[in-house]
């Protein structure tokens, strides 16, 4: 399926998405969680009639508003390039992937734009009520926004709750309930959301820390940072319960994936798990491609092999398993599933020369093929690696799967420090003098962005080479036209995004000097 | 779920019809592009510039929203078009997402202190959305009718035949005519929406002097479409092989066929027509309303006439075979099946933006509101 796609426009296709999820990724997780800090600041206002609060909740609000625009702006590109860069794909499984956006555009979208208005300029115009439910229903709304759209993503991680029709070519729903409560899907959102929630905390408490530096507005700062750090000390152990979870499902059903999270080049028993360590180059090698091993590590012994099993003797497959296969241990090796997928995509083709050809007889018998339970789990799920060529393109970058994947960990630990130590100052009264602290909070700001950015790097780097788990690659999933046309878009959304980052930022900071207004 | 009798075929029209009320609603929510081209040309000074931002940009995020759930519910209910269009059309499509993207930052920080390029440059972004956006819409629609240079191969990959990437269909004078005459009608709809929400005379009258021109430059090419569609080739499908074939008169012949759809397009451009002589004439400030309700009925009445009655919606001029129709872009039974049923909570959707409106709409844009320390564009 890849035979007339150039290895260029794949390459600049894959630079757009990831630049255009990783500039949309940069605004929306503060949408996610500010998006309900300010719903519960209003519902302090409005029970306690305390004007305060109103002047605090408008202040956040308003850092909302700005940050909300960019990430809409970004985000249409998102949906849409789903057809422009990917468009074999957007056939090939948009049977299924474009019911959840269809959902979101109707369920969640809309909620969120048409209550945004009145959370913004109602105040005046509304009830009191009526607008701190519109507040809540934009908060409720961005959420649900995050969950379609991460079913769809879950759904590429592990294909679920659906059937080949080969008449058609394509992937066909057959459970509406098993694409949505998919695993993967289920995890991704908890985590992603709760992600959210965090940086969102995070922020707040970094702003509210500069308040409290400058010695200005003590009280709508020690507030904030009362709500943002129970706020975000809840969202962390949710945060790491989702991303325990999130892991777990990830040694099920993408094992490659996991095993390059955990750089564990060889499976083995009483596998520890890596708290942190430095990779280098290994001598090992699978076709050209150079394993890792480790400079130094820091590991629990057994950990890993207890989390993935609840068993400490149980084996975890490394790379190398995964690749060449291990008979003992039941594994199927590369070879193998690519000899079975090209089986599949024969089968596919005979029964397509059966059509034109208007040989009934075969081209229904090969359909009846494609219905039967064995020829769909023992081949057809293996259909993707008829278009892998090497054993060592299954590989993702072990790198960069490994350090995103770990950093992200240790900063979603110290968060949690962070959070418990405000509230421990703040209960003692003595958050205005702990200066350093202060400092500490404000510099934290881009840690949970760092964070954030390192889970996606983490679930689409180690995905490769799948756009669909073991069903299609991204090198034919690719739309075909010429890479000159997609090298500009690349630049042009490059400059574009990166000029309004520029503005986003100057305003917040401008908005955030001139404080809450009195 | 499983026992309830719903044929392929009636879910096909089903999910044609709800892409077809988007699309109407989405033509009819253009009034604040329409409103953002007279960023320049409208007001007489700074209030009155704010004072029209302010209007129809409180309702930016429901045209925005509407687009996208547009394309979500294209993607959802007709794969092949979104797979085939939107890889094909490269060009148009990306231009048409830049210009939404300069939109939705250029309201909320064209007023803001510290954003850096200067008020100007967001109203110039404005500006750009306002254009660029109704008449690439427009102009995509357009080849619906008159056809895209595309061939599908046999695992339905899309090869766009021209290295143009989709911006070829400004060279058919019929594209480029509907692309003015949806431009055209947004701006028309744009000056009525303000004429009806600001409390300002001065504003008003100003809107109401740029009412005519639009109207004429709108009704030209809107005409003008028309006519070349009904008697030109239209794109035929054969119900029982999906053989598709040049007819003559085709879309006169869906107009005629299908009375429903001719009464409703009749009942659209009626509307229009009267609003537009309402507000020109009788000086209604409400005349919004009736162009409202005739711009959404038109264009519904529009995609009826591409999509249904076997035709083809979105034709290949470069491989008639490879044509999309209803039939063959669709999802499956099941996906369309799932889709209705959450289809059913539209009404209620509708229901809440029109409470929200209300509640919203309520009082008129007022200098007074402006010159208010409170959140504004």
């Amino acid at each position: 399926m890849t035979e007339n796609i150039d290895l260029t426009l794949i390459g600049w296709s894959r630079a757009q998405f990831a630049l255009t999820a990783i500039y949309h990724w940069l605004f929306v997780p503060l949408t996610l969680g500010l998006s309900f800090i300010v719903a519960i600041m209003e519902t302090l206002y409005v029970r306690s009639g305390n004007e305060e609060w109103k002047k605090i909740t408008r202040f956040w609000m308003t850092l909302f508003g700005i940050n909300f625009a960019i990430g809409v702006a970004t985000g249409i590109i998102l949906e849409f390039e789903f057809g422009t860069n990917w468009s074999n794909y957007s056939w090939f499984v948009g049977d299924i992937f474009g019911a959840p956006l269809a959902v979101e555009g109707i369920v969640a979208f809309f909620l969120e734009s048409t209550f945004i208005a009145v959370m913004f300029f109602g105040w005046n115009k509304v009830s009191r009520k009526f607008h701190l439910i519109s507040t809540w229903l934009v908060a409720v709304g961005s959420n649900l926004s995050a969950l379609w759209i991460l079913v769809a993503n879950g759904w590429m991680q592990n294909p679920v709750g659906m059937a080949f029709n080969p008449e058609t070519a394509r992937n066909e729903m057959v459970s509406f309930w098993e694409v949505l409560f998919n695993q993967v899907a289920v995890d991704k959102f908890l985590h992603t959301i709760s992600s959210g929630f965090l940086l969102a905390s995070v922020f707040v408490l970094g702003i509210s820390a500069w308040f409290l530096l400058k010695k200005r507005e003590s009280s709508f700062a020690r507030r904030s940072m009362l709500v943002a750090s129970v706020f975000g000390i809840l969202a962390s152990f949710m945060n790491a319960y989702t991303g325990d979870s999130s892991a777990r499902t990830i040694a099920k059903v993408q094992p490659v994936k996991f095993a390059a999270m955990e750089a564990l080049t060889e499976g083995k028993t009483n596998a520890g798990l890596v708290a942190f360590g430095v990779l280098k180059e290994s001598e090992n090698k699978v076709g050209e491609k150079y394993l890792k091993d480790f400079l130094f590590k820091i590991e629990l012994p057994g950990l890993l092999s207890m989390m993935t099993s609840g068993d400490r003797d149980a084996y975890v497959p490394g790379v190398i398993d995964l690749v060449h296969g291990n008979r003992d241990r039941n594994i199927m090796s590369f070879d193998e599933k690519k000899t079975r997928g090209e089986l599949a995509r024969k089968t596919l083709i005979d029964y397509k020369n059966a059509v034109k050809e208007g040989n009934t007889a075969l081209r229904d018998s090969l359909k009846n093929v494609f219905a039967e339970k064995s020829f769909n789990s023992e081949y057809f799920r293996f259909f993707g690696y008829a278009s892998v060529e090497k054993a060592e393109d299954l590989i993702p970058d072990l790198s960069g799967t490994f350090y995103s994947f770990h950093l992200m960990v240790i900063l979603g630990f110290a968060f949690i420090m962070l959070f418990a130590l405000t509230l421990y100052h703040l209960f003692r009264g003595t958050i205005e003098k702990a200066r350093w602290f202060l400092w500490l909070c404000l510099l934290s700001i881009p840690l949970p962005y760092i964070a954030s950015e390192l889970g996606w790097v983490l679930a689409e780097l180690g995905r490769q080479p799948w756009i669909i788990q073991d069903l299609m690659p991204v090198s034919a999933a690719v739309t075909n036209i010429g890479s000159g046309s997609v090298i500009a878009t690349f630049f042009i959304f490059a400059a574009l995004f990166t000029t309004l980052l520029i503005a986003e930022v100057s305003i917040m900071v401008k908005q955030i000097k001139s404080g809450p207004k009195h | 779920m499983t026992t309830l009798m719903i044929s392929h075929l009636f879910l096909q029209n089903y999910w044609w019809i709800i892409v077809s009320v988007l699309a109407s609603f989405l033509v009819f929510l253009m009034f604040v592009q329409g409103g953002q081209s007279f960023i320049f040309t409208l007001p007489g000074n700074e209030m009155q510039k704010t004072m029209i931002v302010n209007t129809v940009g409180r309702k930016w995020d429901l045209t925005f929203t509407t687009l996208v759930t547009f394309g979500g519910a294209f993607f959802a209910s007709f794969p092949l078009f979104y797979a085939t269009s939107f890889g094909g059309a490269y060009w148009v499509w990306i231009a048409i997402l830049f210009s939404f993207i300069l939109q939705a930052v250029a309201y909320e920080f064209r007023s803001k202190p510290g954003n850096v390029f200067g008020q100007k440059t967001f109203d110039i972004f404005l500006l750009l959305n306002g254009a660029l956006g109704p008449l690439l819409i427009g102009t995509a629609v357009a080849t619906f009718f008159t056809g895209s240079r595309f061939s599908l191969d046999e695992m339905n990959r899309v090869t766009w035949a021209s290295s143009w990437y989709g911006l070829e269909a400004v060279t058919d004078v019929r594209n480029l005519a509907l692309g003015l005459a949806v431009f055209y009608l947004a701006r028309v709809n744009g000056l009525l929406y303000i004429i009806n929400s600001v409390d300002d005379e001065d504003l008003k009258a100003r809107s109401l002097k740029k009412l005519l021109p639009n109207s004429i430059l709108f009704l030209v090419p809107f005409l003008f479409f028309v006519i070349a569609i009904l008697f030109s080739e239209g794109f035929a499908t054969d119900p029982s092989t999906g053989s598709v074939s040049m007819e003559k008169y085709k879309y006169l012949h869906n107009l005629i066929q299908m009375p429903l759809v001719l009464i409703i397009f009749l009942a659209g451009v009626v509307n229009v027509l009267y609003g537009l002589y309402a507000a020109l004439f009788r000086k209604k400030n409400g005349a919004i309303w009736c162009t409202s309700i005739g711009t959404i009925l038109a264009v519904f009445a529009i995609f009826m006439l591409a999509g249904f009655n076997n035709t083809s919606f979105y034709p290949s001029s470069h491989d008639l075979q490879s044509s999309l129709t209803i039939r063959n872009a669709s999802s499956s039974l099941f996906t369309l099946k799932t889709m209705m049923f959450v289809s059913f909570i539209v009404p209620f959707v509708i229901a809440y933006i029109w409470y929200a409106w209300k509640s919203m709409n309520i009082n008129k844009i007022t200098v007074d509101e402006m010159n208010l320390n409170e959140h504004k564009y």
